[in-house]
């Protein structure tokens, strides 16, 4: 069962990917080999709705049953709960194309690996309302996360707040030296909350300033995935900002929508439109509706041992 | 000018962290003095702050563990510096379990107060986060306007009650109207008036006390021809009393407020390693 979403500015793709293992019953239905793999899109906000407080789910729920309606174009999530009660949600959906985000996680360049808690307890020093973040290395082998400020914000007046860490914090790391990222902390805050909860370590793999910065958990059952979108390095790092109040170059904001483009190829409506425009880095991919891709493998890191292999 | 301090006991450091909020509540950018002996965080009467002022003063002794301070000038021994409290508050909120927080003045790309709060981590080093806080430095030619300010010729100075109280039945009045009086006499007794279109409610308070002021040299006019009964009153914005009461989280040692009838209310509040004084003036 896999689980996906975008933003509406393309910004962040996330992915969950649960073996049937993963569950207590997994059917998958009367699917042939030559049957299309189904995908449907359900509204956010309806499916949230159902698992509303967490922990009263867990006080009073026993099982949860996700049935797949077809003719009646309903997907039906019911909930066993204590003393014989029992929920039943029908939720419409629209049958969608299929959602994936360009990625190559072989391609990048560093990787950081770290328990969940440490990158916690690392945001926390920074304020829930910051946007975005950059994460470095610097000297000793240190890993640097700091506060990015805006071209357009006054230098003489945003604090800057930098922790630093040190490798053996970590893993694994293996970086390009000096390279450094800069992406949003709201979106990684969520991925960070369910790795602590669930307990796994979590990898980061970047590349160069622009190019995405991809989040991975991974369990026996369980493969999750957060790209995000970077900030471009259109400055050098050496460059002081905002010398004569002359820019030539595009706000931030502007380059993440002109680097989504290039790695998202995301379809929502039901007729096939076109695939996203050709990545410049990425080989081109046109999402093909039907059958399994051996390409398919290979974003998905190759199918996670001691799984069974996905049914198609 | 050089300015290096350093806390390591963590109750110190909580101590600290609390003043700081308490400040960052009454004011969005203040001044922080700095002298050998002391620190003060200064709020002068200007209309953006609504006229509200104030003085808070604390030795330094009580909270660092080293202080080192070298001023603009040998003959004058101090620095000025204007800052967003919020920013130090924010620095400070995350190191409550620090080994060491260390405060220096530096100047990179512009002045700044780094506050370097050393954490512990389960690898061979320790995890660092430094916060760089920008601030102005204020030349010395404007250190005038940030003196210490004297006490006002009040008409009646009276013990507080208790804060939580105080506190409690402000904030009620607060969503009922935006100004509140505040009245008092010299038998001990307070009232915290609203009135509005629909409504009027007051809360009285007896038996608070008077503290005796010392008239050390006649020009304070002792309220000794005043008639014990008599209210002095002033009505003055109801968010800023709420403000300082919310602040304050440990109950002072000593609570006062001197009222000058229809001009100015002056609220001391002494802890035991800090004072607080907070002027509100009272709206025409």
């Amino acid at each position: 069962l896999s689980l996906r979403a975008v933003n509406s500015s393309r910004s962040a793709f996330a992915s969950f990917l649960f073996a049937p293992l993963f569950f207590q019953l997994y059917e998958p239905g009367s699917a042939g080999p030559d049957t299309e793999l189904f995908r449907c899109k359900v509204h956010m906000k309806s499916f949230l709705g159902i698992f509303r407080s967490l922990p009263s789910l867990e006080k009073s729920v026993g099982k949860c049953l996700i049935l797949l309606k077809p003719r009646a174009s309903r997907l039906v999530l019911q909930l066993h709960c204590k003393y014989g009660v029992t929920k039943t949600h029908n939720l419409a959906f629209q049958e969608c194309e299929r959602l994936q985000a360009v990625f190559d996680t072989q391609r990048c360049a560093s990787r950081l690996r770290a328990p969940a808690r440490v990158l916690a307890e690392a945001v926390v020093h920074f304020p829930l309302t910051l946007a975005e973040v950059t994460l470095g290395t610097g000297p000793g082998g240190k890993i640097s996360l700091r506060n990015y400020v805006e071209d357009e914000a006054e230098p003489s007046k945003t604090m800057v707040t930098e922790l630093w860490l040190a490798e053996d914090e970590f893993q694994s790391v293996a970086v390009a030296p000096g390279s450094h990222i800069t992406f949003c902390l709201k979106e990684f805050r969520g991925l960070l909350s369910f790795a602590e909860a669930s307990n796994l370590p979590l990898t980061i793999h970047f590349d160069e300033p622009g190019r995405p910065v991809v989040f991975t958990l991974d369990d026996t059952v369980l493969e999750v995935h957060l790209v995000l979108a970077t900030l471009s390095d259109l400055k050098s790092s050496s460059q002081s900002p905002s010398t004569n109040g002359v820019s030539h170059l595009p706000a931030p904001s502007d380059d993440f929508a002109d680097d989504l483009e290039s790695y998202m190829a995301a379809m929502e409506t039901s007729e096939g439109g076109s695939g996203g425009p050709p990545s410049p880095t990425f080989p081109l991919r046109t999402p093909r509706p039907a059958e399994s891709d051996p390409e398919e493998e290979e974003e998905e890191e190759g199918a996670v041992p001691g799984t069974p292999p996905h049914k198609k | 000018m050089r300015f290096r301090a350093k806390i390591v006991d963590l109750a110190c450091l909580n101590h600290f962290s609390r003043i700081i909020n308490t400040i960052a509540r009454l004011a969005k950018t203040c001044i922080l003095r700095l002298t050998v002996c002391k620190l003060y965080f200064i709020l002068s009467d200007k209309a953006a702050n609504g006229g509200a002022s104030m003085w808070c003063e604390l030795s330094q002794g009580n909270f660092f563990d080293e202080f080192q301070m070298e001023g603009v000038a040998a003959e004058h021994n101090e620095i000025y510096l204007e800052l967003v409290p919020e920013n130090l508050s924010r620095a400070l909120k995350t190191a409550q379990s620090a080994k060491a927080v260390k405060i220096k003045l530096t100047n990179k790309h512009c002045p700044c107060l780094r506050v370097a709060v050393e954490l512990p981590s389960l690898s061979s080093s320790s995890r660092i986060v430094t916060h760089d806080i920008p601030v102005g430095v204020i030349p010395r030619r404007m250190w005038n306007d940030f003196r210490e300010p004297s006490v006002p010729d009040f008409d009646v100075s009276i013990y507080l009650p208790v804060l939580k109280t105080m506190k409690s039945v402000v904030e009620r009045m607060k969503n009922l109207s935006n100004f509140i009086v505040i009245e008092a006499n010299l038998s001990g007794e307070m009232n915290l008036k609203i009135e509005t279109d629909l409504v009027s409610v007051t809360t009285h308070f007896k038996d608070l006390g008077n503290p005796p002021w010392a008239s050390e040299d006649g020009c304070q006019s002792s309220p000794q021809g005043r008639d014990l009964e008599s209210m002095a009153e002033a009505c003055i914005d109801i968010k800023k009393l709420q403000q300082l009461l919310a602040g304050q989280q440990v109950n002072p040692t000593k609570a006062l407020c001197n009222i000058v009838h229809k001009r100015i209310v002056h609220f001391i509040l002494l802890h035991e390693e800090v004072s607080l004084q907070y002027f509100i003036p009272a709206i025409a």
